[in-house]
């Protein structure tokens, strides 16, 4: 189980100050189709980049809110793990990327019919963003933006 | 910081339409970042999908998020635990 226990003295201190920025509004959008007819997005905060792909920037204060689109068909072996969080266990991750994108088994599910389909490209982002303007004012809309473009009728969203 | 991340993200998703389900692994925080809807996993931090090459487990937990989608007919926020 995840405990803030995990983490490092400094880490502690500052969650434990840090406010919360949450959903506001209380969205709902009620699945309107069976699964078995549905296409499925991930997003990942994992911060990993598909070959050729622009690493995520470890070096910008508050966290870099940049966002990277991954292919369905990408080998998910291939995936770089651009996370600069030092505050959890990257080995898993790196040994098994499904662990935090788990694409190949989204599609599996969608073999075995039990999803319509995988959504063509899917989102990448690196988690640990502190300050959060840019991704509200900026990123948060084109992501959406980009469910709805790939016909996504549900997203599932992995942390680290 | 990454619950807080995908949950403002599912936040902003659901209300372009489109249903999310969010994986948390604190459930504290998942209470204060308010996603539609959320599954608390007990693995730790690096671990979101359980373990490495499981691949039993893994989609498992999957099928729980989508059955959270699939029955749960709001209002929201949810947040459910994982196993059941």
């Amino acid at each position: 189980m995840a405990k803030s226990s995990e983490l490092t003295l400094k880490n502690r201190l500052f969650l434990k100050t840090y406010r919360w920025r949450r959903v506001e509004g209380a969205p709902w959008a009620a699945l309107e189709k069976p699964l078995s007819e549905c296409t499925v997005g991930l997003v990942s905060s994992a911060g990993f980049v598909p070959p050729g792909v622009e690493p995520f920037d470890e070096t910008v204060r508050g966290g870099d809110s940049s966002w990277r689109k991954v292919a369905a068909d990408v080998d998910p072996s291939t995936l770089a793990d651009c996370h600069r969080s030092e505050s959890f266990d990257h080995k898993g991750m790196e040994a098994d990327p499904d662990l935090a994108f788990p694409l190949t088994r989204l599609r599996e599910l969608a073999d075995a019919g039990v999803i319509g389909g995988v959504a063509r490209e899917h989102v990448s982002m690196m988690g640990s963003i502190t300050v959060t303007g840019p991704l509200q004012k900026e990123t948060l809309p084109a992501v959406a933006a980009h469910f709805r473009e790939v016909g996504a009728d549900l997203v599932l969203l992995v942390p680290v | 910081m990454c619950n807080q991340t995908v949950g403002l993200t599912a936040g902003a998703i659901e209300a372009a339409g489109v249903t999310t389900v969010t994986l948390a692994l604190l459930e504290s925080i998942a209470k204060a970042v308010r996603p539609p809807r959320a599954l608390w996993v007990p693995y730790p931090h690096g671990f979101p999908l359980g373990a490495p090459h499981d691949a039993a487990l893994q989609t498992r937990i999957l099928r729980a998020a989508m059955d959270l989608a699939v029955e749960e007919r709001g209002p929201g926020p949810v947040l459910a635990r994982f196993p059941g």
